[in-house]
């Protein structure tokens, strides 16, 4: 199951500008999908003289900005956008942080 | 029958998906665009190969949200027959038309090479002109044909006979060196339950002369003819000289 990380919003009161959402969502390879390219970096990493390096898992970053919504809801919305585009349920993990930002 | 070939923006096998079909088979081909809307009157639709979207967030998943694919579903899940090619094959999964996903090549690189597969089910609408066991002699050209499934999901697929073709040696044994891109249990090609939605990583539309190196791809699209209740044969004019005549 996703994780969500929320983090305490805030809006500062002396910054002007609508302000929105801003959502990190890390996509992530599950447990037990092969990762053929964490795989080719830990041995990069190992020639590289860090023997101490184990697995290494490659996913995705990305930011998504929302406006006009509330804050319950752009986590709804938000886990709906993961399971439907953003990340492949089949393969993939999802998680996201929430923070107050400011509308581009 | 009347064959769909549909193009998205970055296909680049759907011109000679439609070579194939027209020219060396005597078919009905139309061309449609992603945005086309419908796929009425179509006996069989064709997701070509190619990096549709520029492969962009994950091969796939940008084009089955085209609307030319609301038409593909709705045609599935009608019972029309949906054939997917290496890109197709990804945008079916992404899709939900099959089950599973083709994830990076287990060994990283960009893989184009003639690979063998076996026929694991010759009663399907998309290899009836084979025999079960039959060795084909097809190319791949891909980064992302891991295909992969859930324990449960590959299961299912082995209950419903839904596993198509499998990579094998010239000989038709599963081994790890025969198998091109790390794929759970060899599979290089499934159908939907239902059997009228097929997906393989192999391109058959460039397996379809002995110009270029063979002509074992002839028997997925014969099959489909055939499923169709078709007669169409391979024509008995040597195909050479149409395609040195040019198009």
């Amino acid at each position: 199951m996703p994780i969500f990380l929320l983090q305490r919003s805030s809006f500062p009161g002396d910054e002007g500008g609508i302000m929105g959402w801003l959502a990190r969502v890390y996509v992530t390879p599950k447990a037990g999908v092969l990762d053929p390219q964490g795989k080719a970096v830990q041995h990069s990493l190992h020639t590289l003289g860090y023997p101490e390096v184990g697995d290494v898992r490659i996913g995705k970053y990305m930011e998504v900005r929302l406006a006009d919504v509330s804050r319950e809801s752009a986590e709804v919305r938000l886990r709906e956008m993961c399971d439907r585009l953003l990340a492949n349920r089949v393969i993939e993990d999802f998680r996201f942080e929430i923070d107050a930002a400011p509308v581009d | 029958m009347r064959w769909g070939v549909i193009t998205f923006p970055g296909s680049n096998d759907d011109a000679q998906t439609a070579f194939v079909l027209e020219r060396l088979l005597g078919e009905s081909v139309v061309r449609l665009w992603h945005k086309d809307e419908s796929v009425d009157g179509l006996d069989c639709v064709v997701l070509p190969g190619g990096f549709s979207y520029g492969d962009y967030l994950r091969c796939g998943a940008v084009a089955r949200l085209s609307p030319i694919m609301r038409a593909v579903e709705a045609f599935a899940q009608g019972g029309g027959m949906v054939l997917g090619i290496c890109n197709g094959f990804q945008i079916l999964c992404e899709a939900g038309l099959l089950p599973g996903a083709l994830i990076r090549n287990r060994e990283l690189g960009f893989s184009c090479r003639r690979v063998h597969v076996r026929v694991e089910e010759a009663d399907t609408h998309f290899t009836n002109r084979c025999r079960r066991g039959d060795v084909l002699d097809i190319p791949i050209k891909h980064g992302e044909g891991c295909y992969i499934a859930d324990d449960a999901t590959l299961r299912s697929l082995e209950a419903g006979r839904q596993i198509v073709l499998r990579y094998t040696d010239a000989e038709g044994r599963v081994t790890p060196e025969a198998n091109p891109n790390g794929s759970l249990g060899a599979i290089a090609g499934i159908r939907n339950a239902r059997g009228n939605v097929f997906g393989l990583m192999p391109h058959p539309e460039h397996a379809c002369e002995w110009l270029v190196g063979g002509e074992d791809g002839r028997k997925i699209f014969l099959s489909i003819i055939a499923a169709q209740g078709g007669t169409a044969e391979t024509p008995a004019v040597p195909t050479s000289s149409k395609v040195l005549s040019g198009p």
